[in-house]
């Protein structure tokens, strides 16, 4: 059995990534699109956590970077489900399909 | 050893849960699968040797975003059933394979610079160090503190009855 290493981490964070990605592309539901923007954004930590574990593990560079993206990601859930709030109030819906208010 | 026998349990479980994310009809279920998701990449961390960050997972995302999450949709409960798919789920699935396929391609073949040093335990005051010392990340630090700020207004604003 092969000793766990950096490829092992990288490869769960794309699994994770890929699956969020489809999930983002895929559903109709805003906030199941936005629970799956929060699976990537996950899957970048894993593989940012990782590089700071195996490449440069006395700096801690990545875990830095990481926190700024929970910073962002927590920012982005809290304005995201306060537009999906005001959306259903203002038009009874958080469906992405009627929800083309600025469709071209 | 131990940490390789972590990291296969982890690893099922955050891929399990995350298909149950997207695969599930219930939204509030869907919420659930999301949450020991966050619980197990928090693991992942702790394997990883980054004790701080699993910390903070746990308080942010188990604690805050789950919390929000689940709001939402207990809110807007009473309009839409399930998760349903659109038009673009048979693309959208093959656009993620193809960015998998890409990507583990690319890992494996990648030469990566390992380093042989023994990571920095416990976390938490070098994160400090690098976060506030000399010549550290203190001004992306203030800019976080002023984009949270505004997040928070924004939020208010959007959800105050007119």
């Amino acid at each position: 059995m092969v000793s766990i290493g950096l490829e092992h981490y990288l490869i769960l964070s794309a699994v994770l990534f890929s699956i969020g990605l489809y999930g983002a592309l895929a559903k109709r539901n805003i906030i199941i699109i936005l629970m799956c923007i929060e699976l990537m954004l996950n899957a970048v930590n894993i593989a940012m956590v990782a590089f700071s574990r195996f490449v440069t593990p006395a700096l801690l560079t990545g875990q830095i970077f990481a926190i700024f993206v929970m910073v962002v990601a927590a920012a982005e859930a809290a304005v995201g489900l306060a537009i999906v709030i005001s959306l259903y109030r203002n038009r009874e819906t958080i469906d992405s399909i009627k929800t083309d208010l600025m469709k071209w | 050893m131990g940490v390789d026998i972590a990291f296969w349990i982890l690893d099922a479980i955050i891929v399990a849960a995350a298909v149950a994310v997207v695969a599930l009809r219930n939204i509030f279920r869907a919420a659930l699968a999301l949450i020991l998701c966050f619980l197990a990449v928090a693991g992942i961390y702790v394997t990883l040797s980054a004790d701080f960050l699993a910390a903070v997972q746990i308080l942010i995302y188990v604690g805050g975003i789950s919390v929000l999450i689940i709001l939402a949709i207990m809110l807007t409960r009473d309009v839409q059933q399930g998760s349903p798919s659109n038009k673009l789920r048979v693309p959208a699935f093959l656009i993620a394979l193809i960015f998998l396929g890409i990507m583990t391609y690319a890992l494996i073949n990648t030469v990566w610079p390992i380093s042989t040093a023994s990571p920095v335990e416990p976390t938490t005051a070098a994160i400090a160090n690098q976060l506030l010392g000399q010549g550290g990340y203190i001004l992306p630090l203030e800019i976080a503190g002023v984009l949270l700020l505004a997040a928070i207004l924004g939020a208010i604003v959007l959800v105050r009855e007119k």
